[in-house]
């Protein structure tokens, strides 16, 4: 911690000095508030839900006493545990393939397209920008309805889209994609708008045809901006519960119930706050895991870039 | 160098006008159907408009106030959370990247840990904690855990890095203390950035389903998103007209906003987005 400021010769030494020490001090209080609430919202119930999963606690907080990993042996024999963290993995692999490539297919139309930029842009992401429970109430009351839901009445169908265990999960996952595809939408635009110019110029020089462009130009330079959207969508649908919840509370027979909400019934409904905290560490471990895959794609990017 | 109206550009837009109405379809039905007599929401064959025009939904579900005060309630809960977001992370990215300290890389790899851990799996414990603190019902509830957000920070560490030191050193030169550089060189400096955190959060927050979810269970207390779902279907049953106006009067404000500052949430969007969420 010396060289960091370059003394202004020896003419000012005592300036030096003084600038030296004001750039070392007040470093802890600038992250103190942070940290404050950070440890106190994030890192104590992190430990404390730690510590609950590996005890039996209700509701109230009251510990009735260590269980050991009792509560993680029950989770992993408990088939309802099974068949919800199944119906998340099964909700993250049907929804993350539509996602990334309709976002990727939508960014490719607007950004070729030379007039009303914004109305596109607006039109695709509009409803990424409403609350779950607005995006929920539209599509259970309005177009899955069955009798005059908008989209039996379009199809000239009378499917239980919801009610149904062969196209409930089917249906959350539409509107889902209606939902969020937006975000990734705008993550591909920006990214296409960062590809030089003159790439394209010189391809047309050498008469490339728009596929050609799109092959052997677009695609290879979006290669990580896809694996990171990729990730991040993993990321977003493995945490899936609003959606869910609001239109068919997990039905019918749990045939959608996500983890999150098996973890939510437990501790909320069963009062079993204990056994809710191992479920919720049993989708943590499969996030981290996913996360680290995150970090990889990012110090990979940030090293190219470097 | 090209015709502007190509024959490429004419299938590009078809193809592109067709599927933005297949996407603002479902909402143009939501403020159909809000638009209707209650007994017109149920033909079938399903018609776009009812006997009549008419603003009556939108009169019974504003009568009975309950939609505005969870309006004020998110209003408050978002600008808070935005607010304490911003300067807090700030400061903290700050002190972490130009600040030199005891223990700082060790907070530092807590604070980044941090970005792996979903809120989702903290509700719990979170809960069990808020009962203990007599913060259930209340906006501090909802709002606190809401603040602890490290990716804010990593993303703004990230920046800070980035503006050249010869700018702050000037101004200690000058005799000007760490406080000030921070507040009238280095934050005046970063508004693009601490724009797209301060966006990004506030969308986020404004649209939070699930910890609000837990913590309110008082209709006074509670979010725009929590208020709709928890109350509307119970207290409408399947008078559809006042559901369908309560869903656009809760989606309209963060709309309309975002037609005012496209730009600056287009951006803030793909420049925090990357990062984390």
């Amino acid at each position: 911690m010396t060289t960091t400021v370059a003394a202004p010769a020896a003419t000012a030494p005592v300036a030096a000095a003084r600038a030296e020490r004001r750039w070392t001090q007040h470093g802890l209080l600038f992250v103190a508030p942070f940290m404050v609430i950070y440890a106190a919202f994030l890192v104590w119930p992190l430990l404390l839900g730690f510590q609950m999963s590996l005890s039996s606690v209700n509701i109230a907080g009251t510990n009735t006493g260590l269980v050991g990993f009792a509560n993680y042996a029950e989770a992993f024999s408990d088939p309802q545990m099974w068949s919800s963290l199944w119906n998340t993995v099964v909700f993250t692999g049907m929804s993350t393939v539509p996602l990334v490539l309709i976002g990727l297919g939508l960014a490719l139309l607007v950004h070729n397209l030379r007039f009303a930029r914004w109305l596109w842009r607006l039109s695709f992401f509009a409803p990424f920008l409403l609350p779950s429970a607005v995006v929920s109430l539209l599509w259970l009351n309005m177009i899955y309805q069955p009798n005059f839901g908008l989209l039996n009445g379009t199809l000239g169908t009378d499917i239980l889209w919801l009610g149904d265990k062969g196209t409930a999960m089917l249906s959350v996952v539409i509107t889902t994609v209606w939902w969020t595809v937006g975000f990734n939408f705008l993550l591909y635009l920006a990214a296409l708008q960062s590809i030089p110019e003159h790439l394209y110029e010189a391809a047309a020089i050498d008469g490339a045809s728009a596929w050609d462009k799109l092959r052997s130009i677009t695609l290879p330079l979006l290669n990580r901006t896809t694996g990171l959207i990729v990730v991040l969508q993993l990321l977003a649908s493995l945490k899936v519960f609003d959606q869910i919840y609001l239109m068919t509370g997990g039905g019918p027979e749990g045939a959608t119930r996500p983890i999150i909400e098996y973890a939510y019934e437990a501790g909320f409904t069963g009062y079993r706050i204990g056994y809710a905290s191992a479920v919720s560490y049993i989708l943590f471990v499969l996030i981290v895991i996913v996360s680290l895959a995150q970090l990889r794609l990012l110090r990979r990017r940030e090293e190219a870039r470097s | 160098m090209k015709r502007r109206f190509g024959p490429g550009q004419v299938v590009l837009l078809v193809v592109t006008a067709a599927l933005a109405v297949v996407w603002l379809l479902p909402m143009a039905w939501a403020v159909a159907t809000s638009l209707k007599p209650e007994a017109d929401t149920v033909d079938i064959p399903a018609s776009w408009v009812g006997e009549e025009v008419t603003l009556e939904a939108y009169r019974l579900v504003l009568g009975t106030g309950d939609i505005l005060t969870w309006a004020v309630n998110s209003t408050v809960v978002a600008v808070i959370v935005t607010a304490m977001v911003v300067l807090f992370s700030a400061m903290a990215a700050y002190g972490f990247a130009r600040t030199q300290f005891r223990g700082q890389r060790a907070l530092l790899a807590v604070v980044l840990a941090g970005i792996f851990v979903p809120p989702q799996v903290l509700i719990a414990p979170l809960f069990v904690q808020m009962v203990a603190l007599g913060l259930v019902d209340t906006w501090w509830g909802v709002i606190l855990p809401q603040v602890a957000a490290p990716v804010m920070v990593y993303i703004l560490y990230k920046f800070f890095q980035g503006v050249p030191p010869e700018l702050e050193q000037a101004a200690f030169v000058d005799g000007a203390g760490r406080w000030r550089v921070f507040f009238q060189i280095v934050l005046p400096l970063s508004r693009p950035v601490l724009a797209a955190v301060a966006i990004f959060t506030f969308i986020t927050t404004w649209n939070n389903f699930l910890w609000p979810f837990l913590v309110s269970t008082d209709p006074n207390t509670m979010t725009l998103p929590v208020g709709l779902a928890n109350v509307v279907q119970g207290t409408f049953g399947v008078r559809y007209a006042q559901i369908m106006a309560s869903v656009v009067l809760a989606g309209l404000p963060l709309l309309v906003v975002f037609v005012l500052f496209q730009r600056q949430i287009v951006r803030g969007v793909a420049h925090t987005g990357l990062a984390g969420q």
